[in-house]
């Protein structure tokens, strides 16, 4: 059962894509892969403004992801918490988990060879902080959600 | 091991406050000072990380080989670099006396060691890039109010309703104001933007004009016709501290809302509408005066008619209006030292002072340099020393600046990255990036003084050195040492902080120190008396400087001119992930905005045969420079315009990722080095007008073999 998830108040997001670049130095990634990704609608007149809404994309961290049987070396693991993240030391880099995942998610991460996906900075998370993306956020638009069974 | 530092970010101008982790000398993490700014960052403060580790930047001293502009450099230490410079500068000094030398800069925070170098050389001609920026809004602000631009902070927070003409938060960021127009949004407040398109900024509007570009004084005239008409103004403010509103009342009355709304395109019940809203509002109400409005002929006029709409709301020092900054002073605080010269009494190069004696003598104005390096009149110039400053990539037609540049005997390049000037000059002196250097205590005024300081992060990668360190080395050379008291810069430091209590280890709670802990309160509405320093000493609607220099303070509406056919009026600005010329070569910036578009209407885009996404070939008025780009057709743009991002088209080789992509829009602004404006003094950026046609290079068919 996932705990978590990201919200993004379109109303204050601003498209500066800061969140995607927040990501990549926090994981230290190279030109290629983007883990999180910002986008909106085109642009459409409501009351004489043009307007549009935002929307922000990483993972979906499946309650039952696709990717993580599909992994021959049992890399990609679902965490007790929800989290679906890629054990760097088991990962090979076959990519089959990108192939299986309808949005396909997971990235080659051209420094390692290794898959690579958004796993809500869970290094950062069992310290008490908060994903990169989030606590980054230029217009504190992204917010971490934690779940709660009602 | 792990450290933290609290610093200034440095990828562009805006500077906010970061804290920087680090690991065995390497950056971990950046993120906005917690205590001032929650933690946010921009895209392009994160790829900071980027620039430390990018190895396309000048890596030690060069001198020019060959050429100018060849790109062929010798690699050489930072003693032979600083004699080699040295050696030349005092020979052009003796030669044509110490005033032939320039320096320019970026302005902010550390100007005076920039000033103080250059005035104990014995030249007053100190100059910055704002004649490429806000000039117009700083001459327009002096002119009614008697303080320059940062005579006032804009309380949007506090505010009910920003109005912004083309000023784009949300593109040009400012993380602290961005937010706070946020929350004023949150709260209910209003915003009405005005532009030749849509933009990040006007997406968030609750009312947006789109306007036929260079009409924006119409607009403002319009708005102040129907305010006056209708009694919405602070009459007993007025009254008090403000001359000339009768002369006011009488031009404006030509300039109705219904005209205005015929020459902008716009509805006039939409104006009418706007000024419902102002009356509701006010004096919560703030149009802001413009960031960089060196654009039309009559950006300067622009500007003195938003400060006029502020001053017709009264909202200066009120809560969510026009707040005067305070400063050390206000603090009881001596305030801390700064390193200083006085200016040498030779008359400027630029003709700023005593040819054109209504423009603030500062940093006077860069572009007028050119005709003295042309006719050595008042005198030569034969020197230009570019602290971080592009003048290739900020002033029109780098093409023709070439030529006037090699009237220089010198060109001196100071700066983090490869600058077109710095591809063209003689000597690069590569400063060390912003996360490597340390800079020297600031006093930030506002509501809340604080003094700031930039803390180096990580040691230089490179053979590079920060800016103090590199001044104080020619300074030693030169023989004006006296000036720049330190060796260290805990020296300096400590010079700053003497006597005022404090030492350097107090920034490292927080990464500044406040000088009061509450925001200090607003001065009393009846006692702002002095306040405004004009030559009355009143709020001037007719300045006395502007009729003395023979210029209009309240100036006749002229329709701007209609692109020739088949042209468009090239209208440039900037995205939330690129800083001007700066960051195009950064890798991770250059990810997400590799090349720049050209926006076109699709009415237009449609009569020239253009899709979106098609190449499109841009060419300059003379075809003196031409680029292809792609086309972003929208329908957000008005048909006269055709818009482009600043900064791309950079043409040095050693920046691999940015060479050559995109389009440079200063290229294109053929005859626009001579443009400016006389009353406002900045260059008009948007008044050249393009060729566009689609390009030949869409792919009809395919032939390899």
């Amino acid at each position: 059962m996932n705990r978590y998830m990201i919200h993004l108040n379109s109303k204050r997001c601003i498209g500066c894509h800061g969140c995607e670049v927040h990501c990549k130095t926090n994981k230290r990634l190279p030109v290629g892969p983007i883990l999180c990704e910002i986008d909106h609608e085109p642009l459409k007149p409501v009351k004489g403004v043009p307007k549009t809404e935002f929307s922000f994309r990483s993972c979906y961290h499946c309650d039952d992801p696709f990717c993580v049987p599909v992994c021959p070396t049992q890399a990609m693991v679902k965490r007790e918490d929800g989290i679906v993240y890629v054990d760097q030391e088991k990962c090979i880099g076959c990519m089959a988990c990108a192939g299986a995942c309808p949005w396909t998610i997971p990235q080659l991460n051209p420094a390692t060879g290794k898959a690579i996906k958004c796993d809500y900075c869970m290094d950062r998370l069992d310290q008490g902080l908060k994903p990169a993306c989030v606590t980054k956020c230029t217009t504190h638009a992204l917010k971490f959600v934690r779940l709660e069974v009602v | 091991m792990k450290k933290s530092v609290y610093s200034m970010c440095g990828m562009c101008t805006v500077r906010c406050p970061i804290r920087v982790e680090v690991e065995d000398n390497r950056v971990t993490w950046i993120e906005g000072n917690p205590h001032l700014l929650d933690h946010a960052l921009c895209a392009k403060g994160s790829a900071g990380m980027a620039l430390v580790d990018d190895d396309e930047r000048p890596r030690q001293p060069l001198i020019r080989e060959g050429g100018r502009g060849a790109g062929r450099w010798q690699k050489v230490s930072w003693p032979t670099a600083y004699d080699y410079i040295t050696e030349r500068l005092k020979k052009i000094k003796s030669e044509y006396g110490p005033e032939s030398v320039v320096l320019s800069s970026r302005g902010g925070p550390w100007q005076n060691m920039y000033k103080t170098f250059i005035h104990a050389f014995g030249s007053p001609n100190y100059t910055n890039h704002d004649c490429t920026c806000g000039r117009n809004t700083h001459h327009a602000s002096l002119s009614i109010n008697g303080v320059g631009r940062k005579g006032f902070i804009y309380d949007i927070k506090n505010s009910r309703h920003m109005v912004l003409f083309g000023r784009n938060y949300f593109a040009s960021l400012q993380i602290a104001q961005g937010n706070q127009l946020l929350d004023m949004l949150d709260k209910g407040g209003r915003l009405t933007y005005v532009d030749v398109r849509q933009t990040m900024t006007g997406i968030k509007a609750t009312r947006f004009f789109q306007v036929r570009p260079g009409t924006d004084y119409a607009l403002a005239l319009g708005m102040i016709h129907e305010i006056i008409k209708r009694g919405i103004y602070d009459k007993e403010f007025i009254d008090r501290y403000v001359s000339g509103f009768d002369e006011l009342c009488t031009f404006i009355e030509e300039y109705t809302p219904a005209w205005a709304a015929k020459e902008c395109g716009v509805k006039e019940k939409a104006i009418l509408a706007f000024i419902d809203e102002v009356a509701e509002d006010m004096p919560k109400v703030i149009f802001h005066p413009g960031w960089n409005l060196s654009r039309y002929k009559d950006s300067f006029y622009v500007s003195r008619a938003l400060h006029l709409l502020n001053v017709l709301m009264g909202n200066i020092e009120v809560e969510g209006g026009l707040i005067i900054p305070k400063g050390a002073g206000d603090c009881g605080f001596k305030g801390i030292r700064m390193l200083d010269c006085p200016k040498p009494d030779i008359k400027r190069g630029d003709g700023v002072g005593w040819k054109y004696k209504h423009f603030d003598k500062g940093p006077g104005l860069a572009h007028l340099f050119f005709d003295a390096m042309r006719t050595e009149d008042p005198y030569p110039i034969k020197a230009w020393i570019a602290m971080r400053h592009d003048p290739f990539t900020g002033m029109p037609e780098p093409q023709r600046q070439k030529l006037l540049f090699d009237n220089c005997d010198l060109l001196v390049s100071i700066d983090t990255h490869y600058s077109e000037f710095g591809w063209y000059a003689d000597v690069i002196l590569p400063e060390s990036t912003y996360l490597e250097r340390d800079n020297p205590i600031a006093l930030q005024k506002g509501t809340k003084p604080r003094l700031i300081v930039r803390r180096k992060a990580v040691d230089p990668k490179y053979d590079t050195k920060p800016g103090w360190e590199i001044f104080k080395q020619l300074a030693d050379r030169l023989d004006i040492s006296e000036y720049f008291p330190y060796n260290t810069i805990e020296d300096l430091y400590a010079w700053q902080l003497e006597g005022t209590g404090y030492s350097i280890e107090d920034f490292e709670e927080k990464g500044f120190i406040e000088l009061t802990d509450k925001p200090l309160p607003l001065y009393e509405r009846d006692k702002l008396d002095g306040q405004f320093k004009t030559p009355s000493g009143k709020i001037e609607i007719i300045s006395k400087k502007l009729t003395e220099a023979g210029l209009e303070s309240l100036k006749p509406y002229r329709s701007p001119n209609k692109p020739p056919k088949g042209m468009f009026r090239l209208v440039y600005g900037r995205s939330a992930v690129h800083t001007h010329g700066h960051t195009m070569n950064n890798p991770l910036l250059e990810e997400l905005m590799p090349e720049n578009s050209l926006w076109i209407n699709r009415r237009a885009a449609a009569k020239l045969g253009i899709e979106d996404g098609d190449l499109v070939d841009v060419t300059a008025q003379n075809a003196s420079y031409s680029g292809t780009i792609h086309a972003y057709v929208t329908e957000f743009i008005h048909p006269e315009a055709v818009y482009t991002v600043h900064g791309f088209g950079r043409q040095i080789p050693l920046q691999t990722r940015s060479y050559h992509a995109g389009l440079s829009d200063q290229k294109l602004m053929a005859g626009k080095l001579d443009d400016w404006d006389k009353a406002g003094g900045a260059i008009n950026l948007c008044e050249a007008f393009v060729f566009v046609q689609r390009s030949t290079r869409n792919p009809k068919r395919r032939v390899e073999l």
